[in-house]
């Protein structure tokens, strides 16, 4: 395996034998010898072939059932492949189906020490670890409690605190982000942006697009245990929407504009768009004048004081600009099923010169709102202007200058 | 095959599923001795007088026994020592059935961490052997104790001892390897086990010395030692209490007989090692 890479696999395939009437029993076996052969072969994965680089973070997507689990047992070597090869380099911390295996009938400690053990320290460095991991999983007051008191957000708190302290070389995550409340996740990034900047190599399986984008270099999207795309983390990201909210029947055909609406069939966005300074829909907005983002809502079915937000992203798929009507009381109402409704948000044009793309969304009220409908990437813009200094945004400034002090004028010399 | 929790940093190597064993006593033995440590805390969890109870317990079942058989039923009149006979016997047949029956369970007790973490899958029955053999040494001091009391003459074949008493420890393990594994496919395989380990209670002299059989007819005196165990508990009482107990030998009538209880001995340990190395690696997935 050259050098640079912490994973190789090639042609890696996994089937389980699922019995139709599962065998469990001698007696079965002795009286039925010949029921419980006709086994349903299930295909959880095949072929993944793919090279993993040192110190890359490496996203898994797919939806439920796509084999991601599987590959990540493969790899962490709790199953053993039928057909491939796996090669790895470095030591190996799984984070599997939200943990690290821990005994219910323990106390967190006892948990702590045999999982710190299995996953390759010496008993003595977990000793040594033990406080840092509590304080990590800010369970201090709990250390002594059996872990079946533990809420389930506890336990995983506390086993994302375990793999983080082991000194793995290459960390398999599965589905952990998603859990925790927000504090404990955003030490969860934190926790994962230092892995990465020391070097390590991260795999994480998620559903969540945005996490896939804001972390992964690369990803790679399964599905029906078949690898459909592997690159950069953006594009597979919206292979992955697509192919989880338009169910095309082969994902590579989809065009990559415009991703289909989704939703509940509540609502649907017949159109989103871009209007400059005096109203006119536009494709090129000049920086600095003021411009509005507009969705127009058809609705199915009567929605009482729905959220409409837009999104838009720039080119490397940062989400530059969220906003919701959420906050803003004197924008809600209700709506009837055949109302059609126009939502816009206007602003200063501040963002750098380049292309933007626009999302819109109809949700629920109330914080993480179900999407009544939502439609990625609508319609693209182009912000013109002349200068760009490189970031995001191009806030108003002004540059002043004094002269403190002449050459050769300086005190002491 | 290779762990992937306890390669060095810079290590390249491939990754085969779960390894039954380790190239690697080492880790093997810490992983094993984590497990038993918190399996033995687990068990007097609770408890007011925690680990006496394995003192304890074999020790009142010893004197029921005792009373029942030696002072009622009259088994221990004109044996040797009886009460040593008994004690010791009890002592290892204890240990082979908490082992196996511990081992047994083992794999699909531990399946947290089985379904999660790809450690070679030895270390979880080797875990319970632990326990045992500590359970063990903490009953020895009781028979040391029942030695002294009952003035046994020391021998030199006292540094024998330790000898069967290994063997009992190594067929048990091999034993445990084979159910543990059987018992991930089979679950019925328990109960079958539970009324074996009965069975082999009193297919064993433990409550009744050899001699007594022997007196009764050779020919069940040999079929008695076809049985490993009891072979190496005669060999046990033998060595511990010197020529006044008929050795293995003695009970089975020739040396040739013993070569069957050999032939077991062998086939339960290569057995259940094969057995385990074959179903370990796929034990994830059938759990």
């Amino acid at each position: 395996m050259p050098p640079d890479l912490a994973l190789r696999a090639s042609g890696v395939s996994k089937a389980f034998q699922l019995p139709q009437e599962r065998v469990h029993t001698l007696k079965e076996r002795v009286l039925h010898p010949t029921r419980g052969r006709t086994y349903e072969r299930l295909q959880a994965l095949g072929d993944a072939t793919f090279d993993i680089p040192r110190g890359e973070f490496f996203g898994i997507v797919g939806r439920n059932g796509s084999g991601k689990s599987t590959l990540m047992k493969c790899l962490a070597g709790v199953y053993r492949a039928d057909g491939g090869e796996i090669y790895a380099r470095g030591r190996i911390a799984p984070f599997i189906e939200l943990g690290v295996g821990f005994n219910p009938e323990l106390t967190a400690r006892d948990n702590v020490m045999i999982n710190a053990v299995m996953l390759g320290l010496t008993r003595q460095q977990a000793l040594e670890r033990y406080d840092d991991i509590i304080a990590f999983a800010e369970l201090e007051e709990f250390q002594d409690l059996v872990l079946k008191n533990y809420s389930s957000g506890m336990q995983v708190r506390l086993a994302f605190a375990v793999m983080v302290h082991v000194d793995a070389d290459i960390l398999l995550i599965d589905e952990v982000l998603a859990v925790g409340d927000a504090a404990f996740q955003q030490k969860c990034h934190d926790a994962l942006n230092a892995a990465r900047e020391a070097g390590r190599t991260i795999l994480l399986v998620t559903h969540d697009m945005d996490q896939v984008e804001r972390f992964c270099d690369r990803a790679m999207l399964l599905d029906h245990g078949t690898m459909v795309a592997i690159g950069p983390a953006r594009e597979v990201a919206r292979k992955y929407m697509q192919l989880n909210f338009a169910s095309p029947e082969d994902v590579e055909t989809v065009p990559e504009l415009p991703a289909g609406t989704v939703g509940d069939g509540t609502a649907t966005i017949v159109d989103a768009w871009y209007q400059d300074a005096i109203g006119t829909r536009s494709g090129a907005l000049p920086q600095g004048e003021s411009c509005a983002l507009v969705m127009r809502v058809q609705f199915d079915a009567p929605a009482e004081k729905p959220a409409f937000g837009f999104t838009l992203r720039d080119d490397s798929r940062r989400r530059v600009l969220s906003v919701t009507s959420e906050w803003d009381e004197t924008q809600a109402a209700d709506y009837e099923a055949g109302d059609l409704v126009d939502v816009w948000v206007s602003f200063d044009n501040w963002f750098t010169p380049g292309r933007y793309f626009l999302s819109a969304h109809v949700t629920r009220p109330g914080g993480n709102g179900d999407a009544l409908a939502m439609r990625e990437d609508v319609s693209s813009m182009i912000v013109t202007g002349a200068r760009s200094g490189g970031g995001v945004v191009d806030v108003p400034h002004a540059f002043g200058h004094r002269l403190a002090a002449r050459a050769g004028e300086r005190i002491g010399t | 095959m290779t762990d992937p929790a306890a390669v060095a940093h810079d290590e390249a190597y491939r990754i085969e599923g779960p390894a039954p064993t380790l190239s690697e006593p080492r880790r093997v033995w810490q992983l094993a001795r984590v497990l038993a440590a918190t399996d033995w805390k687990v068990r007097f969890f609770g408890s007011a007088l925690g680990y006496v109870w394995s003192l304890l317990r074999p020790l009142l079942l010893f004197g029921i026994l005792y009373l029942v058989f030696s002072e009622i039923v009259g088994l221990g009149d004109e044996v040797v020592a009886y009460p040593i006979q008994l004690l010791s016997a009890m002592m290892l047949y204890f240990f082979f059935s908490e082992v196996t029956g511990g081992a047994l369970t083992s794999l699909v007790d531990r399946q947290s961490l089985v379904r999660k973490i790809g450690f070679p899958r030895m270390v979880v029955p080797l875990s319970v052997g632990m326990i045992g053999v500590l359970n063990l040494a903490l009953n020895a001091l009781v028979l040391v104790v029942f030695v002294a009391l009952q003035q046994v003459e020391p021998r030199w074949t006292w540094l024998l001892v330790p000898i069967p008493v290994a063997l009992v420890a190594l067929f048990a393990l091999g034993a445990g390897l084979m159910l543990s594994a059987l018992y991930v496919r089979f679950r019925d395989v328990r109960p079958v086990w539970d009324v074996a380990t009965q069975a082999l209670f009193y297919a064993t002299p433990i409550l009744y010395p050899a001699e007594r059989i022997i007196d009764e007819s050779q020919t069940l005196a040999s079929l008695a030692m076809v049985n490993p165990l009891a072979a190496l508990i005669q060999t046990t009482r033998h060595w511990l209490l010197g020529p006044g107990v008929p050795s293995a030998v003695e009970t089975a009538g020739s040396w040739g007989f013993l070569l069957i209880p050999a032939a077991i001995f062998v086939a339960v340990i290569a057995g259940g090692f094969w057995l385990f190395e074959r179903t370990a690696p796929v034990a994830a997935e059938q759990l």
